[in-house]
């Protein structure tokens, strides 16, 4: 599948600003965060941006973004849509956090409840974002077990790397959020691996031959493409360039996307003090470019069925 | 409304029967021919002169090349593919914006272009390659079984059918009501056994495709006689040369 940057800027952003909320909602429902004003603005306000940046982006791609509000429309159906509305509605809660915290800088319930609805719909925004691919079963590396918890436990472990990098440098001290990020961060590498394992040794059922049902009669390949030069459904589906390089890409995306921002967010996590921020903001950029890496491959590991009636043996 | 409907009077498609397609394209050329002055018009072509062509069609004729199992006879078969008027079409349940949808009246699949926000999302949901985006108009485009002819009342009856059936010299593709088991394509599928592309995926397209009937070789010609040769010293020579 052809990889559009606008899509990868958004579920790499808007991830990472979903899951940061989802973490400091949690923590500061349950107090385990000091509620200074700076924290709050900070904290908050990187979400925001990151979501709202995020979901501009992904307007991007759209042949009409001024028609976007559309697509708020048809949540009984279309898990697009559910997670326009659960993006949309977060930021009710969101609001009344943000609101609470940097205002009226008051632990009260209400305050608590905003928090844990901003986590709530933070999740909910991911999981639809998850089942958009997890539910097309034209691609057998979307439609598999893997994907909707790859893109919870990455969104998860984006989020609390950033809040541990924010948390450390403004002096405060960061190691809960580090170890958990630590934790996120080890099961969504452990997850990313079976996944990988899992579109390595096996396929889509569908064949050339179910395809077009001409298999009763024996083996089938291309005789003649049905016109001379690419069309969208080649450009779009058949997308070439990164699978060449995947088996790099994959490196760089274990080393520089899970591997040493995890030693470095353990490092963090045990050293506390001012030190830590030197750890756990590189970890937070290095987690950000692999998450970028990983999102490509994502994309562009993909094969769609149609290409089977381009010549693909198999999808 | 994405939703799909949950009983369809009529079921419109097409028949398509792959044993005397000649693969000759006129379906695809008279499908744009009349759809880029139809119900989802235009049919944006990019470059159409130049090196790179690019351009949205309804209908794609591919070639196949079929080698034969156990000893049989090899053969090459075209198959030509639109849009196949799913009953369980996905393209229109991951809609965001309610613009594609699925009629409850003939279960055609449309586009309604003045929602679409140009998402994609439907086109990587088809299985089949049916939809191609216009990248000039920022919309989806897919074939609509002609909605402008079939119902089209200044068009004599005869004319009332998708243009790629009008057009089809070898009369290798039918149009009507599958839902009727008495209409001649329910029985043509009936009796020469149409099917499904890729069952397995579950969305249950109505148009049907026809398999080629099974090819027989034909006999082995005896060889030929060898010429004689007139040049009594080359005569010699093979003869010669021959030992």
């Amino acid at each position: 599948m052809h990889p559009a940057y606008s899509v990868i800027f958004f579920t790499v952003s808007s991830g990472i600003g979903y899951g940061l909320l989802a973490v400091i909602g949690v923590f500061i429902a349950a107090g385990w965060l000091p509620m200074t004003p700076e924290l709050g603005v900070v904290g908050l306000g990187f979400g925001f941006v990151t979501v709202v940046a995020g979901l501009l982006s992904s307007t991007f791609h759209l042949g009409h973004p001024e028609r976007a509000w559309r697509a708020l429309t048809q949540w009984r159906s279309s898990w697009l849509s559910r997670e326009g509305v659960a993006a949309i509605f977060t930021f009710a809660p969101l609001t009344l956090f943000a609101y609470g915290w940097i205002y009226l800088g008051g632990e009260t319930e209400t305050l608590a409840a905003a928090a844990l609805l901003t986590a709530l719909g933070a999740f909910v925004t991911v999981f639809c974002t998850g089942m958009i691919y997890r539910t097309l079963k034209t691609i057998h590396q979307w439609h598999n077990a893997w994907t909707l918890p790859n893109y919870l436990m990455m969104g998860l472990a984006g989020g609390a790397i950033w809040l541990a990098a924010i948390v450390a440098a403004l002096g405060s001290d960061a190691s809960g959020v580090a170890w958990l990020a630590a934790a996120a961060l080890a099961l969504a590498w452990a997850g990313k691996g079976a996944y990988w394992h899992l579109i390595d040794t096996t396929t889509h059922p569908a064949t050339p031959e179910s395809a077009t049902g001409l298999g009763r009669y024996g083996r089938l390949s291309k005789f003649e493409g049905p016109h001379t030069s690419a069309n969208y459904l080649m450009k779009e589906m058949g997308f070439q360039v990164a699978r060449n390089h995947a088996g790099k890409l994959r490196r760089y995306a274990h080393i520089i996307g899970f591997g040493a921002p995890l030693a470095l967010a353990v490092a963090g996590a045990m050293s506390g003090g001012n030190a830590s921020a030197f750890l756990l903001v590189p970890a937070a950029l290095a987690v950000t470019l692999g998450l970028a890496i990983e999102r490509w491959l994502f994309f562009a590991e993909a094969n769609h069925v149609v290409t089977l009636y381009y010549g693909a043996k198999s999808a | 409304m994405t939703t799909l409907p949950d009983t369809i009077k009529k079921k419109l498609g097409l028949v398509i029967d792959l044993d005397i397609c000649v693969g000759c394209h006129a379906c695809a050329v008279n499908c744009k021919e009349w759809n880029t002055g139809g119900h989802m018009a235009p049919l944006t072509d990019l470059d159409p002169y130049g090196a790179n062509p690019d351009g949205v069609w309804f209908n794609r004729i591919h070639a196949y090349e079929v080698e034969a199992a156990d000893g049989g006879v090899n053969m090459t078969t075209y198959f030509p593919k639109s849009c196949l008027h799913c009953e369980q079409a996905a393209c229109v349940t991951v809609c965001p914006t309610g613009a594609s949808y699925k009629r409850c009246e003939d279960g055609i699949v449309l586009v309604d272009e003045d929602k679409c926000i140009g998402c994609k999302l439907c086109s990587w949901a088809c299985p089949y390659g049916a939809r191609e985006f216009d990248s000039d108009a920022g919309v989806m485009k897919k074939c609509t079984l002609c909605i402008d002819r079939i119902y089209n009342e200044n068009l004599e009856a005869v004319d009332r059918v998708p243009a790629c059936v009008s057009t089809c010299p070898a009369g290798a593709r039918h149009f009507g009501d599958l839902n009727d088991r008495n209409s001649d394509v329910a029985r043509l599928v009936a009796e020469r056994g149409g099917y499904d592309l890729m069952p397995e995926m579950g969305y249950r397209p109505t148009n049907k495709y026809l398999p080629p009937r099974p090819r027989t070789e034909a006999p082995k010609s005896p060889p030929m006689p060898e010429p004689a040769i007139e040049n009594p010293i080359l005569r010699w020579a093979d003869r010669f040369l021959s030992r």
